[in-house]
């Protein structure tokens, strides 16, 4: 089989959402990171075999974004290239797209990655409100429109969210929020839990960020020449008298879960150079690491937070690996429930007979090893970004500390779980 | 019908239409030379006797429509008489494709200037052609003479005088879309329908485009409150001793219903006066001055996709973003992405400005430019331009790490203003790769470049530099290594002798509106303040070598009081909102002093033509009317001289001073 190796990676600052449009779309910032990474590397733009691009909100004028990222990259008319859309790992999605093309050898260089800028999700007209406005244009005469005029009232102007409707299972109805609920019921995770894991995860996410370890951040300038160098959604003073303050969202009143132990509303693009064995050759390029395997996997969507060791049990298996053999792990952290119920599911010896048909738990994994330097309840979580910057970025902590073998696993709204086993080159 | 034709191709479609073709013998881009008018005239013959149910007039070059008037013809111009033959025959023919008796309509697609938008404007129907490159205009008056074949009759009518006295006194370009706002045009449309469009709109019998009822009355009844009103707008712009034919323009649409055979010969907006003018003579040199530069790196194979800029402060970013705008992609070195900020933040308004209204390509040209804090793009880069601070050691440092990082073909170029290219060039392996490709700020508005060649420099990289600068659609100058090179080495005596002249008392109102009077754009005293005490104060160290002439009390004392002109808000004037704030001096300009003060600058110039530092006269002219916008109506400073010596042959004429070695 065609090896598969990461030469390269960046992402733009994860740029938390203020409840208005920011400063940038979903193409401006996978151009911005884009390019900063291209023209640091030995081959141009234009050489690449493809580009792929995971989002899963482009805005309509940009449907398909990753052909118009490519040509605003300035990777050619020549260069393919095209969007994948698997909800929270659209990212992800890009590179196993990548993966599997360069496998096949119909690829020897591709960009991979993944952007959204949820800030801007559109907001649209209610059912009424477009009907009315169809009955308004149909009508002819001012007699007619009097009477179209009639019949409206102001509650066709009250918008619907696009971001709500995202949010939501299409087929359980419920709010993603409301899946954690699930499983914080399921696994009987208390509120403190959730709430002692986010604080770690802004901890970290500080501790990084004073490390110098977000060294695949690329700062973005705006037209008015104001810098983004940083995750701005972190919180320095995060603890835990603070976020039991807020209120759960979700099940209101009576939840769990608040926005403080849930992922973070943002904007961001992260990008990954994949390359063949031929392509290193070729261009005389150094790989960061290899991408191994990686694996998709299903489950009831009311329990979709549990889709990460979905995912990540058959890589073990058919790789012959154990806990042990994980240096590190990133799990997306769409909520604190949904990790914590990860980790007590594997844990679990009922749990994994059950639905992974195995004799013995996988067993509890170390926090020692698991988003070791913070994850989206501080960083955000740009929907289609999410699942390349944690492959990325369990890469550059592998390789930060000399260690091998990393497994990135991802939540994914609508019950599935991807991931992706990488190693650093030795 | 005679169809065998030099410069025209006509062809009777199956439908009436007949199309005419122009496609001028012998040349990339049509001109309307004697020629090419009598094979007009002969196809205007011909339909007459079997009329075609419509004319459509286009041009078969890829370059454009019609470029104008054959600039060769007159340049030639001897006598009045001459000047006279040769508007009269634009003049009737092109009144004669007025009156021919089916429809005509001109097809526009690319430059459409001058005599081409005159005879576009004889026809019944225009149709612009919607694309970058289509740039209609009446840019007579920039060569000192007037739109005499019919554009102050037609312009006027068709689109009111207030748009057409902008077009004629400014001889600025609209593009397509402007055109057709300005009703100049009838229709815009693509290029993959204009033939479609030609066809239909010319057959359509619809009536040409009519003014609106403000624009008739205005060229009716309102006719003298408008003139009056654009001379006053005029009188604040240019001179009518320095310019005369924009005034002559209002003259002949104003007064002789915008037919210049009209004016009597002793009227000072006659054709006499006007072709007998040194100021046209002397703009049509300054044109084909900026056709000599425009030549410079032709010759050369180089197209440049990659250019990286080394320092992001006003000259490095502000060259950034120009390269950006002419469609290269640009990777912005500085320290840090906190320098670059600004650079992008100017930029962005640079786009704005050029391409208003279009969003896209405002950021296109944003994505193309990237910063690059670790200066990766010094890899890539056809074209590396150095931009950081004028400091030897620093420079060294930079080129010392850049030049093995640089691929072996890319082109290594210095933007330094004080430094010698050689002993910036003196750390690299390779000494004769380095080139000055000095900018001058503000570097979007500025026309010049100079093309720097140290001692060692490849000739072959100047032209390659001179090709990279008309890429980006700049006039190259090619100059030798020397202190200030032409353009500072002319502008620091003259600002030197300005500065004296405050030491001595004189008011900086008082020098400064006798140098604009004398035809400068900027007095010598606000250029100072403009430009930063600190630099004039710096530059005159540099160009002096050391302290050995003094520098003017005026200038240090307000140098070391900190009040650095514009920046500051504070410098010889008091600058309030981006303007100084001027004291009443009399309206009289002291005589003599606009001429002692440009004589260091004459001095200056004959020397640097006499070492070579500019290959001679002519070329020197036209870098400082380009560099500095020296009064380009006088023809440049030693043009002017010359002229000036030869029509008094040894007499002591007032200006040059005792130190001026005349040849």
């Amino acid at each position: 089989m065609r090896r598969v190796f990461i030469v390269d990676g960046a992402r733009t600052p994860f740029l938390k959402s203020r409840n208005r449009p920011g400063p940038f779309s979903a193409s401006d910032l996978a151009t911005a990171a884009g390019t900063g990474l291209l023209c640091r590397q030995r081959f141009a733009p234009d050489q690449l075999d493809e580009v792929i691009l995971g989002c899963a909100s482009p805005s309509p004028d940009e449907v398909n974004i990753g052909r118009v990222v490519a040509l605003r990259m300035g990777c050619g008319h020549r260069v393919p290239g095209w969007t994948v859309m698997r909800n929270c790992a659209s990212g992800m999605q890009a590179l196993d797209s990548a993966l599997v093309n360069i496998r096949l050898g119909r690829s020897e260089l591709v960009l991979a990655g993944g952007v959204d800028a949820l800030s801007r999700a559109p907001v649209l007209f209610s059912d009424a409100m477009v009907h009315f406005l169809a009955d308004w244009y149909a009508a002819k005469g001012i007699a007619a429109r009097l009477a179209v005029l009639r019949r409206f009232r102001p509650g066709h102007l009250a918008p619907v969210l696009g971001i709500m409707k995202g949010l939501t299972d299409p087929i359980v109805g419920q709010l993603m929020g409301q899946t954690a609920e699930n499983l914080a019921h399921f696994f009987d995770i208390a509120r403190d839990d959730m709430d002692r894991f986010a604080v770690e995860s802004h901890l970290r996410v500080v501790a990084a960020q004073d490390g110098g370890h977000f060294a695949e951040v690329l700062p973005l300038i705006d037209r008015d020449g104001k810098v983004y160098e940083f995750d701005d959604g972190v919180r320095r003073d995060s603890s835990e008298e603070n976020l039991a303050r807020l209120k759960p969202f979700f099940d209101r009143k009576y939840g769990r879960v608040t926005p403080g132990n849930s992922s973070q509303i943002s904007d961001g693009a992260a990008w990954l150079v994949l390359a063949s064995e031929a392509a290193l050759e070729r261009h005389g390029l150094v790989p960061l690491g290899e991408i191994i395997d990686s694996q998709w996997a299903a489950l009831d969507p009311a329990q979709m937070g549990l889709g990460p060791i979905h995912a990540m049990t058959p890589i073990m298996s058919r790789q012959g690996l154990s806990l042990a053999d994980i240096d590190r792990f990133e799990i997306n952290e769409a909520f604190a429930a949904q990790v914590i119920a990860c980790r007590r599911a594997w844990d679990d010896e009922v749990y994994c007979r059950e639905h992974f048909g195995l004799d013995q738990p996988v067993g509890m994994i170390d926090t020692g090893r698991l988003n070791v330097d913070g994850g989206a309840i501080a960083l955000g979580h740009p929907v289609g970004a999410s699942g390349a910057r944690i492959v990325l970025h369990l890469l550059a902590s592998l390789r930060r500390d000399g260690l091998r073998r990393g497994l990135a696993g991802i939540c994914i709204g609508g019950g599935q779980g991807g991931a992706m086993l990488v190693e650093t080159m030795r | 019908m005679n169809s065998s034709y030099q410069h025209l191709v006509v062809v009777r479609h199956p439908d009436g239409v007949v199309w005419l073709q122009l496609d001028k013998a012998g040349s990339s881009t049509n001109t309307l030379s004697r020629a090419v008018l009598d094979e007009l005239a002969n196809v205007f013959a011909a339909l007459e006797q079997a009329p075609p149910r419509g004319l459509v007039i286009a041009s078969a070059k890829p370059a454009g429509f019609i470029a104008g008037a054959d600039i060769d013809e007159f340049t030639r111009i001897g006598s009045a008489e001459a000047a006279r033959e040769l508007v009269e025959r634009g003049w009737s023919l092109f009144n004669w494709l007025a009156r021919l008796p089916f429809p005509t309509l001109a097809l526009i697609r690319g430059h459409c200037m001058g005599g081409g938008l005159e005879l576009s404007l004889a026809c019944r129907y225009r149709i612009v052609v919607d694309e970058p490159g289509t740039r209609l205009a009446l840019p007579e008056v920039m060569l000192g003479i007037v739109p005499a074949w019919g554009g102050m009759l037609r312009l006027p009518t068709l689109i009111g005088p207030g748009a057409a006295l902008d077009l004629m006194l400014s001889g600025r370009s609209v593009d397509a879309r402007k055109a057709k706002k300005l009703g100049l045009a009838d229709v815009c449309v693509p290029v993959r329908v204009m033939e479609n469009a030609a066809n239909m709109l010319v057959l359509s019998g619809q009536p040409r485009h009519s003014p609106t009822l403000i624009q008739r009355l205005m060229n009716g009844p309102l006719k003298p409150l408008v003139a009056k009103k654009a001379r006053e707008q005029l009188a604040a712009k240019a001179r009518r001793e320095h310019y005369p034919a924009p005034w002559a323009v209002i003259d002949i649409w104003a007064g002789f219903g915008g037919n210049a055979l009209a004016v009597p010969t002793d009227h000072p907006a006659s054709l006499a006066s006007i072709f007998g003018s040194p100021t046209a003579r002397n703009l049509i040199r300054v044109f084909l001055l900026q056709d000599r530069l425009k030549g410079f790196g032709k010759d050369v194979v180089f197209a440049p996709r990659y250019v990286h800029v080394v320092g992001a402060g006003v000259m490095g970013g502000d060259i950034a973003a120009l390269c950006a705008l002419r469609g290269l992609t640009v990777t912005l070195q500085d320290q840090t992405v906190a320098r670059i900020a600004p650079a992008i933040a100017r930029a962005a308004k640079l786009f704005e400005r050029k391409h208003r209204g279009d969003v896209r390509a405002q950021r296109f040209a944003l994505d193309r430019l990237i910063p690059d804090p670790d200066g990766s793009g010094v890899a890539h880069a056809d074209v590396i331009i150095e931009a950081i601070s004028e400091n030897l050691e620093a420079k060294h440092a930079l080129f010392a790490g850049l030049e093995a990082r640089a691929r072996p073909d890319a082109l290594l170029a210095t933007n330094t203003s004080s430094l010698r290219i050689e002993d910036v060039a003196s750390v690299l392996a390779n000494p004769e790769r380095l080139v000055g490709i000095h900018f001058f700020n503000p570097v979007a508005q500025m026309p010049l470049v100079e093309v720097v060649a140290g001692a060692n420099t490849d000739a072959a990289l100047q032209q390659q530099a001179a090709a990279f600068v008309r890429s980006l659609d700049k006039l190259p100058l090619p100059v030798r290594s020397a202190p200030g090179f032409l353009v500072n080495a002319v502008l620091g005596p003259y600002m030197l002798e300005a500065l004296r002249c405050v030491d001595e008392g004189m008011a900086p109102e008082s020098i400064d509106a006798a140098l604009v009077a004398f035809g400068m754009p900027m007095g010598p005293i606000e250029l100072a303040d403009t430009v930063g005490l600190d630099i004039a104060v710096a530059a005159g160290r540099a160009l002096t070598g050391d302290t050995q002439s003094e520098a003017p009390r005026a200038l240090l004392s307000r140098f070391e009081a900190g009040q650095l002109g514009k920046k500051t808000g504070r410098g010889f004037y008091r600058w309030e909102n981006g303007k100084p704030v001027r004291a009443q001096v009399s309206a009289e300009v002291t005589a003599g002093l606009a001429e002692r003060i440009v004589a260091p600058l004459l001095a200056a110039a004959q020397r640097l033509v006499e070492d070579g530092v500019v290959a001679d006269a002519d070329l020197a002219d036209a870098g400082i009317i380009f560099g500095t916008g020296y009064a380009p109506f006088s023809g440049g400073p030693l043009h002017a001289h010359a002229c000036a010596l030869s029509a008094q042959p040894g007499a002591g004429r007032r200006s040059p001073d005792d130190t001026v070695a005349i040849p």
